[in-house]
């Protein structure tokens, strides 16, 4: 395991020729830098990862990483737009964001991004870049090398299966399901990433035409798609939580409900979520990841460097640093995150593929194909409107 | 220069400060919200101004609800936390020494608002500490599916501002009953038939309301616009308004800025609102007051809604002090799962897992806070000896103008002053954070400092100035050595209240500067309650240290003279 690393490790050194000299500049302005990466701070594990980044970029590059603990990415979008503000052109106080799909759209379509520049990273040769990669679109809305991979996000549900026997096998299984157990589940607040995605994976297994979902949003596709979603969903309210009244704040909320045994289900966009909580003491032995039969919505984690960050040299390096195999592998350990890799298993050469050979397994982490097909996001157009129209409904 | 002439000095150059430190950056901000919230802000091509953001803002779905929420909670808190605080106020005047009822006082004083809900989170929650310790008994094997937190009435969140808010009116209660002859007229309605209550009610309260105005309108500002407790105890769909502007202004859409501004000018109105109402209530409660008290009827049905008052009070206090085990239990568990009573396993690991974090947050809370309130006594100090010398008395609109922070909500001008503070290149670091935390600390010292100050014996100053000694020895052989314990009080107040500060250390920090506050609300939104009970402990320990030096001090350094000793406040 440490030889693999250490092979890993050396591979990643050496650069593609046609860059290195570039990337060989990028690394000299990095040394000395402090990188502020802004990124969601809500997970303890998670942290201690980028902590332990920070640690590597200090000893390979001189990199320097502090990260920002956000409790809303949308904190970091919100800074870097009031720097625009007053005309701070440089030295922007935002250097790398962990950002999610609709604040990369804002972002892009204010024009607050760097790039791209994700073509230019030595380790991007590790990633599959081609057309139709999930790595190359972020909520359909195309990458355009704005923004960097660095792990993957699956939708999955999880139920403490000394209360839950059968879990429903399709989302139009859950109205029966709550009836039968009224106020045993409930799904984070729609404002919340979470919650939204929760009737995301809803819609685009009860839209009649799924292909929609895939462009912007219209009047009318609306209307089509997302008939078949109120009724499930006013099928289900008054059998959730506290009649549907009430609703978690996001998903770390939910989990210590079910924690708590308030619910019996809760959800995760991090298959491996459950295995670390149960290790972390924060939910029972009996917690199990499920997910319904068709597959569940997927997408890629990204980093973004806002177009006045003080320290771009810096955090290129960071976001090369992020994709480097033994990296990935490290994060891909259960007992370190346990977060799926990005990279491109065909594209890894053998130290790679060593370092991922023999990580440590899990009774609670589910395999790769017990996850099923991944399903794509909706527009982003959809979300906003989706939420904003749940906010209209249910909000007394 | 004449010593009155140096007082006018002191004097003006503390309105300076004041005028270029505390109200020219609030109205600028206010201006900057303002500007957006008629449709202006350039960053995100909004140059047309109109009236587009309050449709928009009036658009949103339950802001209607949201606004008779935040009036129930805000005025509702309010109403009852002065109604029990003057009710316990006799009981606890009558029963413990003024120092020893501080003592009891300081713990509720000294937690933050955000940990102190998320403690009483756990303790009221259906799975809660309350609920485990009935359900053998009540049968429950899972916990209740009732809403005892984020109930829509808001009734958590009112009970939570009521544990903050009784003990801070108790506190400055107390303080101002030393002003009042009390003995005297307590005797004398005695002497005319009137039972303890009524006397209470009808010659104390009277004269004790012109001290408790302040600190009332200081709550009620605060209870109609807090986002913390609020988030933690609110309810969620929809939320109190103030909660309701956070998350516009941090939504991914940007163009919900322009909306989320218009919604701070209404914050700002609804306090404006409450206030001017305050102020018409006790013009009626004069009037009717009066007419009351002049016929004379002796009051003895009244002794029960004191009683009421005091058991209110305990009630309170148990489950405040409740909220602060939780956390400190948390803080050292490890599983903790439903219906345990006790956590299952008992483990440091919280503690020295959030290790390195956690030192450097204790390290730059503990910094920010101690310059802080240096800076703040400085000035309070500064303005009361110019106050002295230039034998001016109390002015009220200075008085005013030191409290104004605490009276515009902080989300109204907030924003604004992130962007103004921006255009001068002055945030993201330490210094804005010092500055911005200033502005909300300085009047909880003034609050804290100024009544003691006043009530200091001019005999002793006159006997220094016949013995020849100038105004600068005089204040510093005599006034701060004699004044030592309300200055360490004031001192431990500043601290509490810089520690606790969310949106100013937020904003002008530019979120990098992580102190045991913010680390606390971010990890409050994360589920594990271990590592936030290990914050939110320091996060109370550090003032309640700060406490206990501001009594032990003096008692040490005047060990040998009893009149100083104080007892502290």
């Amino acid at each position: 395991m440490r030889l693999a690393l250490a092979a890993a490790l050396a591979a990643s050194l050496a650069a593609a020729p046609g860059l290195a000299d570039d990337w060989q500049a990028v690394l000299d302005a990095a040394r000395g830098q402090t990188v502020y990466w802004n990124a969601w701070g809500g997970d303890a594990r998670t942290n201690a990862f980028i902590d332990w980044v920070g640690r590597q970029a200090e000893a390979r590059h001189g990199v320097t990483v502090q990260q920002v603990k956000l409790t809303d990415t949308a904190e970091a979008v919100t800074r870097v737009l009031s720097e625009k503000a007053v005309g701070q052109e440089t030295g922007g106080s935002v250097d790398m964001i962990w950002i999610n799909g609709p604040n990369f759209l804002a972002m892009k379509d204010q024009g607050l991004l760097h790039g791209p520049f994700v073509g230019n990273l030595p380790n991007a040769r590790y990633l599959d870049l081609a057309p139709g990669s999930p790595n190359v679109v972020d909520f359909t809305v195309p990458v355009d090398g704005r923004e960097s991979p660095w792990r993957l996000a699956r939708f999955v549900f999880v139920a403490d299966t000394a209360r839950v026997d059968t879990p429903p096998a399709a989302m139009a299984d859950f109205v029966p399901w709550a009836e039968a157990h009224p106020g045993r589940m409930t799904h984070p607040d729609p404002s919340n990433f979470m919650g939204a995605t929760f009737l995301k994976q809803a819609l685009i297994e009860l839209a009649p035409d799924p292909e929609a979902l895939q462009s912007p949003v219209t009047d009318a596709s609306y209307e089509d798609a997302t008939g078949p979603l109120w009724a499930w969903y006013d099928a289900l309210r008054p059998n959730l939580w506290r009649g549907g009244t009430a609703f978690p704040e996001n998903e770390a909320i939910q989990q210590r409900l079910l924690n708590d045994g308030e619910v019996d289900i809760a959800m995760s966009f991090d298959p491996a979520s459950t295995a670390a909580a149960i290790r972390g003491g924060l939910l029972p032995e009996t917690a199990r990841v499920f997910v319904p039969e068709g597959g569940t919505i997927g997408n890629v984690s990204f980093v973004a460097i806002p177009y006045n960050a003080a320290h771009r040299a810096g955090a290129l390096v960071v976001a090369n640093l992020l994709i480097d195999p033994a990296v990935q592998a490290h994060m891909q350990n259960i007992d370190v995150l346990g977060a799926f890799s990005v990279l491109d298993p065909n594209r890894l050469d053998d130290a790679g593929r060593a370092a991922f050979a023999d990580l440590p397994d899990d009774p609670a982490l589910p395999s790769r194909a017990a996850l099923g097909p991944t399903r794509l996001e909706p527009h982003a157009s959809w979300m906003t409107q989706l939420t904003a129209d749940w906010a209209a409904r249910y909000t007394r | 220069m004449s010593a009155r002439g140096e007082g006018w000095g002191l004097r003006a150059g503390v309105i300076v400060v004041l005028g270029v430190g505390v109200i020219g950056p609030i109205a600028a901000g206010l201006a900057q919200t303002a500007r957006a919230a008629f449709g202006v802000m350039p960053a995100i091509g909004a140059t047309e101004p109109g009236f587009a953001a309050f449709a928009a803002l009036f658009a949103v779905p339950g802001l209607g609800s949201a606004v008779r929420l935040t009036l129930v909670t805000g005025l509702g808190a309010t109403a009852l936390s002065v109604i029990v605080a003057l009710g316990a106020l006799p009981a606890l005047h009558g029963r413990l020494s003024r120092g020893r009822a501080a003592r009891w006082l300081t713990p509720f004083l000294a937690t933050p608002h955000a940990a102190l809900a998320i403690g009483l989170a756990f303790v009221l929650a259906p799975s809660g500490w309350i609920a485990r310790a009935v359900a053998p008994f009540a049968g429950f094997d899972r916990p209740p599916d009732i809403a005892l937190v984020g109930d829509p009435w808001g009734i958590a969140l009112i009970l939570g501002l009521m544990v903050k808010e009784v003990p801070f009116l108790l506190l400055v209660g107390l303080a101002a009953l030393t002003q009042i002859p009390l003995t005297r007229h307590l005797a004398t309605a005695r002497a005319l038939g009137y039972p303890p209550a009524a006397a209470w009610l009808k010659v104390v309260a009277p004269q004790l309301w012109p001290m408790l105005r302040l600190p009332v309108m200081v709550v009620m500002a605060y209870a109609l616009s807090t986002v913390d407790m609020a988030l933690i105890l609110g309810p969620s769909t929809p939320p109190v308004l103030a909660v309701l502007l956070a998350r516009a202004f941090f939504a991914p859409d940007t163009a919900m800025l322009l909306p989320a501004s218009a919604g701070a000018l209404l914050q700002g109105a609804l306090v404006a609102g409450a206030l001017g109402a305050l102020w018409l209530i006790e013009r009626v409660l004069a009037r009717l007051g009066r007419a009351w008290l002049r016929r004379g009827g002796r009051g003895h049905g009244i002794d029960g809604l004191f009683a009421l008052g005091r058991f209110v009070a305990l009630v309170l206090a148990a489950i405040g002090g409740l909220a602060i085990l939780a956390l400190l239990a948390w803080s050292f568990a490890w599983r903790w799962p439903w219906p345990a009573p006790l956590p299952e396993s008992w483990s440091l690991r919280a503690w020295i897992g959030a290790g390195p974090g956690l030192a450097r947050a204790a390290g730059q809370t503990l910094a920010i806070a101690l310059s802080t309130t240096v800076l703040s006594l400085a000035l309070a100090v500064a303005w009361l000896e110019g106050e002295d010398r230039a034998r001016l008395g109390r002015a009220g609109w200075a008085e005013a103008l030191v409290y104004l922070p605490l009276l515009v909500p902080q989300i109204a001008f907030l924003y604004g002053l992130n962007v103004l503070f921006l255009r001068l290149g002055l945030t993201g670091g330490v210094a804005a954070v010092i500055w911005a935390q200033a502005l909300f600390v300085f009047p909880y010292v003034m609050i804290a400092l100024s009544d003691p100050w006043r009530a200091l014996d001019p005999a002793l100053i006159r006997a220094a100035a016949a013995l020849g000694a100038g105004p600068w020895r005089r204040l510093v052989a005599i006034k701060l050595p004699v004044l030592i314990a309300p200055l360490l009080t004031a001192a431990a107040i500043g601290l509490a209240v810089s520690v606790a500060q969310y949106l100013p250390t937020l904003f002008m920090g530019a979120g990098r500067i992580a102190t045991l506050t913010t680390e606390a609300v971010t990890l409050a939104s994360a589920s594990d309650r271990r590592v936030t009970g290990v914050y939110a402990t320091l996060q109370a320990g550090m003032p309640l240290a700060a406490f206990a030096a501001a009594f032990v001090i003096p008692a040490v350094l005047h060990r040998n003279r009893r009149a100083l000793r104080g007892g502290g406040v």
